[in-house]
């Protein structure tokens, strides 16, 4: 068992550890807990048994099994990027809208205090 | 028996313009002295305006929140208007407002009170395969976390009051199925006593439930996560913190 091995077995372990804290402690909605559970978890296996990779790269006809991990890697973070972009879009639309509401509100409210007034005088 | 507490009906509804004024209409003529509040829950038919027209008072959210922000909205209403009470009615019609008052007695020893189907009563509403597994273990497991004898944990007919109430106000999980499990959770958590009157479950007016397998064991599933996480998050709602943010939400703070 090599340093480097134990090294990268405690940093999944300590990160999986803090996506579940994360999730204790309400940081994480449950949109997001099952992705990066499994992200957690794939992470965990794979450091622990890296002749899995190895295997896979030899399956998928990947010559150098780092650039498989690279490959999926990336593809999971653009995808994640992309998730990001859309949600943020989502939440501007809702934050518009609500600032929509307010200023319609806010006039009614006016024009209702507007004609008490004008009933009590 | 200590006087009926001051209640309000909650009913969330999202796009349900065909049921939601037949069911108004039937809880106002069930419990003539109970007001009703419609949550339109980002409806984009004529939802809000079919419930003004039966006499519900309205909500109506600017975009969609799902049932449990939608029954937060409901609760948070409920809180700052100074009622004791909330019962949530689908706007569906499965629910019969002829058994609210059942609902409501029960809440001077309880905090939560659920209207069950699968009860002793025979019903009309009929759940098979997984659906119904999940629904089984989850009523099991939700059971023991509440100390109370429930067949039905994942009815949306409720009935909150005392203790429930405020804390479900600020805390009220807006996830999916965390108004059925997660809420009983939370309940359980901040020492709310629960418990479960049998209920009569309609047919719905409008659609089905689901008996596609793919369909259900995505339920199945998911109502499994939803558990663990519920089981697994950190309530830690002081007493008297949720006595402090009832006053602070009377107040409009």
């Amino acid at each position: 068992m090599t340093s480097t091995y134990l090294v990268a077995l405690v940093g999944s372990v300590l990160i999986l550890a803090g996506i579940v804290e994360l999730l204790r402690r309400r940081q994480l909605g449950e949109k997001y807990a099952v992705l990066w559970l499994v992200v957690g978890i794939l992470l965990l296996i794979f450091t622990a048994f890296p002749g899995i990779l190895t295997s896979m790269a030899a399956g998928l006809g990947v010559a150098v099994p780092t650039n498989l991990m690279f490959f999926v890697g990336i593809v999971f973070l653009v995808g994640t990027v992309l998730h990001l972009s859309w949600e943020v879009s989502r939440l501007e639309n809702e934050t518009r809208k609500l600032a929509e509401d307010l200023a319609i509100l806010q006039l009614e409210v006016g024009q209702m205090q507007e004609r008490q007034k004008n009933v009590s005088e | 028996m200590v006087p009926a507490a001051r209640a309000i009906i909650v009913v969330p509804a999202w796009n349900e313009q065909l049921t939601v004024g037949e069911t108004v209409r039937e809880i106002r003529a069930a419990t003539p002295d109970l007001p009703v509040l419609v949550v339109s829950d980002g409806s984009t038919d004529r939802t809000a305006h079919v419930a003004r027209e039966a006499g519900a008072l309205v909500l109506e959210l600017p975009f969609n929140l799902g049932v449990g922000g939608a029954m937060r909205a409901g609760f948070r209403y409920a809180v700052k208007h100074g009622y004791d009470a909330a019962v949530q009615v689908d706007a569906d019609g499965q629910h019969d407002p002829t058994e609210v008052p059942l609902l409501l007695a029960k809440l001077s020893e309880y905090d939560l009170v659920i209207g069950a189907r699968f009860s002793d009563r025979d019903d009309a509403y009929k759940v098979r395969g997984p659906r119904k597994w999940a629904m089984v273990v989850l009523s099991k497991v939700l059971s023991r976390i509440t100390k109370a004898k429930l067949t039905d944990a994942t009815s949306g007919f409720k009935a909150t009051g005392g203790r429930a109430l405020p804390v479900f106000a600020e805390h009220y999980p807006v996830e999916y199925l965390g108004d059925t499990v997660e809420s009983l959770v939370i309940a359980a958590r901040a020492g709310c006593r629960v418990t479960q009157v049998p209920a009569h479950m309609r047919p719905r007016r409008g659609g089905t439930p689901s008996h596609r397998p793919i369909k259900s064991m995505i339920y199945l599933f998911r109502a499994f996560f939803a558990l663990m996480l519920a089981l697994i998050r950190r309530w830690d709602i002081a007493p008297a913190a949720e006595q402090q943010y009832a006053k602070q939400i009377k107040e409009g703070v």
